[in-house]
């Protein structure tokens, strides 16, 4: 299988933090799996411009490739204006309508204040129902706090990092099998 | 509708359409060399004539995975190797080009042709040719409107004088060679929302929509669009044809159609799309009420009749090569249709 996990902002160091943990935990659990992480503020992205995602070139062809070569993908952000950052928003405006069709996405949200807990809910998953993925419900938020010098010091929240890595592999999982059992009763 | 050469007495039309697809057999991983096939496209341009087809169309596509870029060309080959079928383009991007050398082409295909040729003008539904013909994006709303309307008058009128923003203007120009009578049917190639088929209606124009799939009553709202459009412009939509078009495959059997098309239509949208076409959905495509037109012969009789009722349409365009479909099954195609669809489409539709 193949797990993108996905950092989408281009400034800032918790969700970095954060996404990376998920990549450390996913490489140690399962190392049968090819992981790659994709931080956003290590290319340079073309904002979309209505074509095909790979007839973009350099950074832009390869994170959208990779996002579609996926099966699941893990995706970071942080909280900017209540929202998702506009780097994010373009991964999705760069890639077509049913991208995440037969992929799996979980999500880990980084933000200031716990204030901003449902964001993932009214901002991120719309987006991503939209473009057909098969969302894992439970998300991770992490504020502030959460965060001493780039590492996580909540207990909590790693075990529950560990919960989503499981969860996300676990869901990719059992949608193949599904997938398998129904195209073996098409005939063509 | 005889300006626009269509006899409604004779029942709908039917036609075969190619964008020259030059993608890989799925089944066997090989591709055949482009001039193969252009070949075989004129082999099947006079196939679909000997089976009795009324159109057949060639379009422009200029990306991989294609071969008709000059489309033009090849249809003026066809015109030379055919003698009763009608020719159109199917479609002509007309943003990319010079609509004065876009109506000098067709007007000397319609010559070859005594006077079989049609344009179908689209906007396209990849950019890869406005970037390789360096033609600005941003503008492309306004671009297409402004050719559109040029080309239209020239049909027209016989002396052109014109100012416009993206081409230099005409004083009393003179566009030769004339077609055959005078003048050429142009359509409006239609797709996506109904904001299009509007446009095609308040231009006065015929349209072609493309249905590529789906359910067909979901086209619905865009044949009305484009009527009442029409209508409020001071055209009669009696007088102006509809065509639509979708990707086209008929077998014996239910299964060995979609056997036979499930790994070019999946093949081609994943070259041509980046991803393939999902299992579940093709499933549901033989049904009589979804526009894709895969299925056995009855299948396919059932789905045009019904779109008859539903859209009115005078002719259905199927596009027969999507996902580089082989020679050979190609043939078989065009023998059912020949056989089997059109005596009964024709039957139940002539007046």
């Amino acid at each position: 299988m193949k797990i993108v996990a996905l950092a989408g902002s281009i400034v800032g160091s918790k969700t970095k933090t954060a996404i990376s943990k998920v990549v450390e935990i996913l490489q140690e659990k399962y190392p049968e799996h090819e992981v790659t992480l994709l931080d956003l503020a290590e290319y340079n992205m073309q904002f979309s411009d209505g074509r095909n995602y790979f007839e973009y070139d350099r950074d832009t062809k390869y994170v959208n490739e990779t996002i579609m070569s996926a099966d699941a993908i893990v995706i970071g952000t942080p909280t900017f204006q209540a929202s998702i950052p506009a780097t994010l928003k373009n991964i999705f405006d760069l890639l077509p309508v049913n991208a995440f069709r037969d992929k799996v996405v979980s999500i880990v949200v980084t933000a200031g204040t716990s204030k901003h807990y449902l964001m993932v809910e009214q901002q991120l998953k719309p987006i991503l129902a939209y473009m057909k993925a098969h969302i894992v419900p439970t998300y991770v938020f992490i504020e502030e706090k959460d965060f001493l010098r780039k590492e996580i010091v909540n207990d909590d929240v790693l075990f529950r990092l560990e919960r989503l890595a499981e969860d996300t592999v676990m869901v990719a999982d059992a949608f193949t099998a599904i997938r398998a059992k129904k195209d073996e009763e098409y005939d063509f | 509708m005889e300006k626009y050469r269509i006899d409604q007495s004779k029942g709908i039309e039917f036609g075969l359409y190619s964008l020259g697809d030059h993608i890989p057999n799925p089944l066997t991983g090989e591709r055949i060399p482009a001039q193969q096939r252009i070949q075989e496209l004129i082999e099947v341009s006079q196939l679909a004539e000997q089976a009795g087809i009324d159109v057949f169309g060639v379009g422009e596509s200029h990306q991989s995975y294609f071969t008709t870029q000059a489309h033009t060309v090849v249809l003026g080959a066809i015109a030379q190797a055919t003698s009763t079928i009608k020719l159109t383009s199917s479609a002509t991007v007309l943003s990319v080009s010079d609509p004065v050398r876009v109506y000098e082409d067709f007007a000397t295909i319609d010559l070859i042709s005594d006077g079989r040729a049609e344009i179908v003008a689209g906007r396209g539904s990849r950019v890869g040719a406005y970037h390789l013909l360096g033609v600005d994006l941003q503008d492309y709303e306004e671009i297409f409107e402004e050719k559109l309307e040029l080309l239209k008058k020239i049909n027209e009128e016989e002396l052109i004088t014109w100012e416009g923003q993206y081409r230099a203007p005409l004083h009393n120009a003179q566009i030769l060679p004339q077609p055959k009578n005078g003048s050429l049917p142009i359509w409006r190639a239609v797709g996506g929302p109904p904001a299009s088929a509007i446009k095609a209606g308040y231009m006065g124009i015929p349209m072609m929509l493309t249905t590529l799939g789906g359910p067909a009553v979901n086209f619905k709202p865009s044949v009305d669009a484009y009527r009442e459009a029409a209508e409020r412009s001071g055209f009669d939509p009696k007088e102006l044809p509809i065509a639509t078009t979708s990707l086209f495959y008929v077998a014996d059997t239910t299964k060995e159609a979609l056997q036979g098309m499930y790994p070019h239509i999946n093949g081609g949208f994943q070259a041509i799309r980046g991803g393939g076409y999902p299992k579940q959905q093709f499933a549901q495509a033989p049904d009589t009420r979804d526009a894709l037109m895969v299925g056995s012969k009855e299948q396919i009789i059932e789905k045009l009749l019904y779109q008859y009722e539903l859209f009115g349409m005078q002719r259905f365009m199927a596009q027969i090569d999507f996902g580089g479909v082989p020679f050979e099954k190609l043939m078989k195609n065009i023998e059912i249709i020949g056989n089997d669809i059109l005596p009964a489409i024709k039957k139940y539709t002539a007046k």
